[in-house]
């Protein structure tokens, strides 16, 4: 394995990894229903990020798996709607909120790194295929930064001082 | 000459041609009470119409202290004595034997008359205690976009300097705040490009999800005097209904619900591959073209169809018929504002007359309309989740700038983030931060979406709501402190409608008992509260309409809305004028954007722009190496799809809209005998296919559910787009026996128990075109006919099957001829 299966395998996973958990923080906060409905939004980029991260391995001889499937933890997600449902009057999962939105920002700054890197390499292995990629990707893991980082500035405030 | 005209029948009234670039010519409505002749008439006050956006200048009849008609004025530009249906019937409300006469409080459960001084003082008790307790985040205002410009701005100075919180916004959330939005994402700043003298001009008109004929039916009735004179325009109309608009249009798309960015980006497609292009104006006024051009590269009429469910040739025709046109004038309006995708689809329509150069010429013009009627000043007094004067919450000059003007301190002013809009008030309502909620002029508990839970919030105990209304409306019912209002006629303001034409609406009659003018409402709630400036001396320091005027004249100055060179003296001598008035445009201003883009600048913009799909905020730094010029800016969007399609379950599309003898949630409407006669009752819009396919005809009762709730309702069949369902929105429950939502003996009728609480994550305006439903037969007509309106989009698709909506010798309206008038100043600024 060479430093650009490396990072692409990486990527793969860190692109995965948000994907699940923009899924899973839209149903935790079922009632919030902005970050709600963005959320799910925002998860479809990284499973196409995950899409086309899998057939970049597989020109590059690595075997990388599918996007997550969006429904397979049914049961868990109608668990988190309803619990979400349940304490729609509660200020307290503000807390969890800015939490949920503070990881994912973090998860996203991780992959938008690995696709600077990946960027890089790219260039210096005149890697046209792999640049094309990380320049259509990398900017919606910016975006997906720039929307957590926009929330929890507007929600910040509310939910710190009302507790 | 009179000329007896059931306006009920016939809602657009006689014709006047005129031709292509012509002035439209005067036509006066009047409309009398029964039995007053007009010679019994002893005034005629000045006004402008608060039942839509239109802004149709009118003069109220009085006689011993009553109202008992109106007339339409000649002089005004705006409607040149012309006045639609709810212009002519609606002022019977006011007079409504079950408006509010004293205040409420809620003691042991149940509301109960009290006085001024007692329910004032609760109300100011109460606030003081929740700052005490829990600090200026607990309070908030929703307000309207029906009160006036003097109201709006003491409530801004009150709650933004004096309370000092950040949650005061309008429920012109749910009516405009997309058109706001494209307008700051496109040009930096609100401000509507053009004016309705552009319908005299254009050869080609697009109307975007806008159904003029009934939500602005004086400027329909300018259109079809139009298409009766010379060289009249051609239409391009988007709208899944059969409108009137449809009827008369060269080329009629009926898109998918919520697939409207698919349908512009092909249209900006075919303008780009076709080379219809202004390259001078965008290389001289715009960023962003090569980015946009890329974005729409793939999307071809084709690609577009397969989304839109429209015929790729119609695409193909739609995008030459504003391609090729030397004159193009665009509207836009709720089928796009309150869909899926709303921002980005409203600025694609801003791309074509950019890409086209069709910006700032007579007939070359761009109206992001407004529904209501002073939802303009709802924006530029800061009501509606921004700063005054369109002022940049992000700017710290700006902020520093009304700061001076309030002579607060900046820190006074929340600026931390922006003004929280009304889907986030209420949120914090139900998850208990916010314990203070006052509403005025507007009645959430029908007109927001998903009505369970809307009930659910303004009930909490924990909640203390205080009301401000003429009626006692489905929220009234829920309040803990009700306010009686005093309304048009019964109070003096200006206003300012879709095309930046400030009237003066001037009082006529007493208010009913001890109703009261909004402002003098919020001016003595402030008193209450002891609001202070940074000297210690009043906050607020006005004491009426005219006073008020003049301070919100200060907050103006240098702004775009500049109002400085306005006063009521002007406005009563002139008739309607448009803004920015000042020193340089003292008789205003028809046209921005007539010498390139003004208030785009990184120093004097209102917003630094959002991310169209995410509605993630860019800062400063970010929009200066953009667009460090100040250019309109070109923003592409990709398609993306709607979050709630038909599945099995649910197989049919539901939009909610209007009717033309209705505004809002009836209040006043409802209360008007012709104008309820006309459309008594809610119905469901089904097509002729899906009801041959079910078995279903006119008259049915059906029951519409969603996710969300149901309602119930009668059906009709008409050229509706197969697959879509439309229930009109306006009907609630304060003429039921369930008073306040649905009972045990009152099923649901309000159409917003079924759409979904989801908005635009860029404007912040909710969807109410985009939920998924089903129908269910619940028992079949017994020969009545459905209760909607035959005259306009409801109208059946069979002709024959049900009597023609009629007005009777009750609708009946004169027509006077035009007189000369005293000022002979008729055409308005150049």
């Amino acid at each position: 394995m060479n430093g650009i299966t490396l990072t692409l395998r990486t990527l793969h996973r860190g692109e995965r990894h948000l994907a699940h958990h923009l899924v899973t923080v839209a149903e935790r906060h079922r009632t919030e229903h902005e970050v709600h409905h963005v959320a799910t939004d925002l998860a479809l980029w990284s499973r196409e990020h995950v899409r086309r991260l899998a057939e970049a391995g597989a020109e590059h001889g690595v075997k990388l798996g599918d996007p997550p499937d969006p429904s397979s933890d049914g049961v868990l997600a109608t668990l988190r709607e309803k619990a979400s449902e349940a304490v729609v009057h509660r200020p307290e999962p503000g807390l969890l909120l800015l939490r949920d939105l503070r990881e994912l920002h973090v998860a996203a700054a991780e992959n938008s790194l690995h696709w600077e890197m990946l960027a890089q390499a790219a260039q210096a292995s005149k890697d046209s295929g792999l640049l094309a990629l990380a320049s259509s990707c990398h900017p919606r893991t910016l975006r997906q930064m720039r929307w957590t980082n926009t929330m929890i500035k507007h929600l910040a405030p509310q939910i710190l001082t009302s507790l | 000459m009179e000329d007896a005209a059931d306006r009920i029948a016939h809602p657009w009234g006689p014709r006047v041609p005129y031709g292509r670039h012509e002035t439209w010519p005067a036509r006066v409505d009047t409309f009398l009470a029964d039995g007053v002749e007009p010679g019994a008439v002893q005034r005629w006050v000045q006004a402008a119409s608060i039942l839509h956006s239109d802004g149709d200048a009118m003069d109220i009849a009085v006689a011993d202290g009553r109202m008992v008609g109106v007339r339409g004025r000649d002089v005004d530009r705006v409607n040149r004595g012309r006045l639609g249906p709810k212009d002519l019937f609606g002022w019977q409300a006011n007079a409504s034997r079950d408006r509010l006469t004293r205040p409420l409080v809620r003691r042991n459960g149940q509301l109960v008359e009290t006085d001024w001084d007692t329910a004032m003082d609760l109300v100011a008790a109460r606030s003081r205690a929740l700052l005490e307790e829990r600090g200026p985040g607990s309070i908030g205002f929703y307000t309207t976009g029906q009160l006036f410009l003097e109201e709006y701005y003491t409530l801004t100075v009150l709650a933004r300097a004096g309370i000092g919180t950040n949650h005061l916004d309008g429920n012109t959330r749910l009516c405009t705040s997309t058109a706001a939005e494209a307008l700051k994402e496109t040009f930096g700043c609100d401000g509507q490009p053009g004016s309705y003298d552009d319908f005299d001009h254009a050869d080609v008109i697009a109307l975007f999800g806008h159904n003029i004929a009934e939500t602005q039916p004086v400027q329909w009735m300018r259109l079809l005097d139009r298409f009766e004179g010379a060289d009249p325009p051609r239409l391009l109309c988007v709208d899944p209904r059969p409108t009137r608009v449809a009827e008369r249009a060269a080329v009629h798309l009926a898109p998918r619900s919520g697939t409207n960015v698919a349908l512009l980006n092909a249209l900006l497609h075919e303008t780009i591959r076709h080379g219809w292009i202004d390259r001078d104006f965008i290389a001289a006024h715009t960023v962003g073209f090569d980015e946009l051009a890329a974005r729409v590269a793939d999307c071809t009429p084709r690609w577009a169809a397969e989304i839109c469910d429209v015929p790729a040739a119609r695409i193909e025709e739609a995008a030459e018929l504003v391609g090729t046109t030397d004159q193009l004038v665009s509207t836009v309006l709720q089928g796009v504002y309150q869909s899926h995708q709303a921002t980005a689809a409203a600025v694609q329509v801003n791309n074509l007359h950019l890409i086209r150069g069709m910006l700032g010429r007579p007939g070359a013009g761009l109206l992001q309309m407004n529904g209501q009627p002073t939802a303009q000043n709802t924006r530029e007094c800061g009501a509606n989740g921004d700063l005054p004067g369109f002022r940049n919450w992000q700017n710290d000059a700006h902020v520093a700038d009304l700061a001076r003007v309030w002579n607060v301190e900046p820190e006074t002013v929340p600026h931390f983030a922006p003004p929280t809009h009304a889907m986030q008030i209420f949120r914090y309502a139900e998850q208990g931060s916010l314990r203070m909620l006052w509403i005025s002029g507007t009645n959430p508990a029908v007109s927001m979406p998903e009505l369970s839970r809307m009930r659910s919030i303004l009930s909490q105990d924990r909640l203390f709501t205080v009301v401000q209304d003429l009626y006692l409306t489905e929220t009234a019912q829920l309040a803990d402190v009700v306010l009686p209002a005093a309304t048009w006629g019964e109070k003096t303001g200006a206003l300012t409608n879709a095309d930046r034409t400030v009237h003066l609406s001037e009082k006529a009659v007493e208010p009913p008992g001890e109703a009261r003018p909004d402002l003098d409402i919020f001016l003595d709630y402030a008193r209450r509260m002891d609001f202070r400036d940074k000297d210690g001396g009043p906050l607020i320091t006005w004491d009426g309409p005219e006073s008020a005027f003049e301070a919100w004249k200060r907050c103006s100055a240098g702004r775009p809305c500049d109002y400085t060179g306005l006063s009521y003296a002007l406005l009563r001598d002139t008739s309607g004028i448009q803004w920015p008035c000042d020193e340089r445009n003292p008789r205003g201003t028809a046209r921005l954007y007539t010498d390139g883009i003004s208030w785009a600048h990184p120093d004097v913009c209102e917003s630094y722009g959002k991310d169209l799909e995410t509605g993630a905020s860019q800062e400063a730094v970010e929009y200066r190496s953009l667009n460090p010029d100040g250019r309109a800016m070109l923003k592409a969007a990709a398609y993306r799809p709607p979050h709630e399609e038909p599945d099995e379950q649910y197989p049919f599309q539901l939009t909610t809209g209007r009717t033309i003898y209705h505004f809002h949630t009836r209040t006043k409407t409802g209360r008007a005998p012709q104008l309820n006669d006309a459309a008594p009752d809610v119905w469901v819009e089904i097509s002729t296919g899906d009801a041959e396919r079910l078995g279903l005809g006119e008259g049915d009762l059906v029951e519409v559910g969603s996710r969300r709730g149901a309602l119930r309702g009668r059906l009709r069949v008409t050229g509706i787009r197969a697959g879509l369902l439309f229930v009109p929105f306006h009907y609630g429950y304060w003429d039921t026996g369930g008073g306040s939502g649905p009972g045990p003996d009152t099923p649901g009728r309000a159409a917003n128990e079924t759409t979904v609480t989801d908005w635009d994550p860029v404007s912040k305006q909710p969807l109410f075109k985009t939920a998924a439903a089903a129908l269910t037969l619940l028992e079949r007509g017994d020969g009545r006919p459905s209760p909607a309106p035959t005259t306009t989009a409801s109208a059946p698709a069979a002709a024959g099957v049900v009597p023609p909506t009629s007005g009777g010798p009750a609708a009946h309206t004169m027509r006077q001829e035009p007189t000369q008038f005293p000022h002979g100043h008729e055409e308005g600024a150049r």
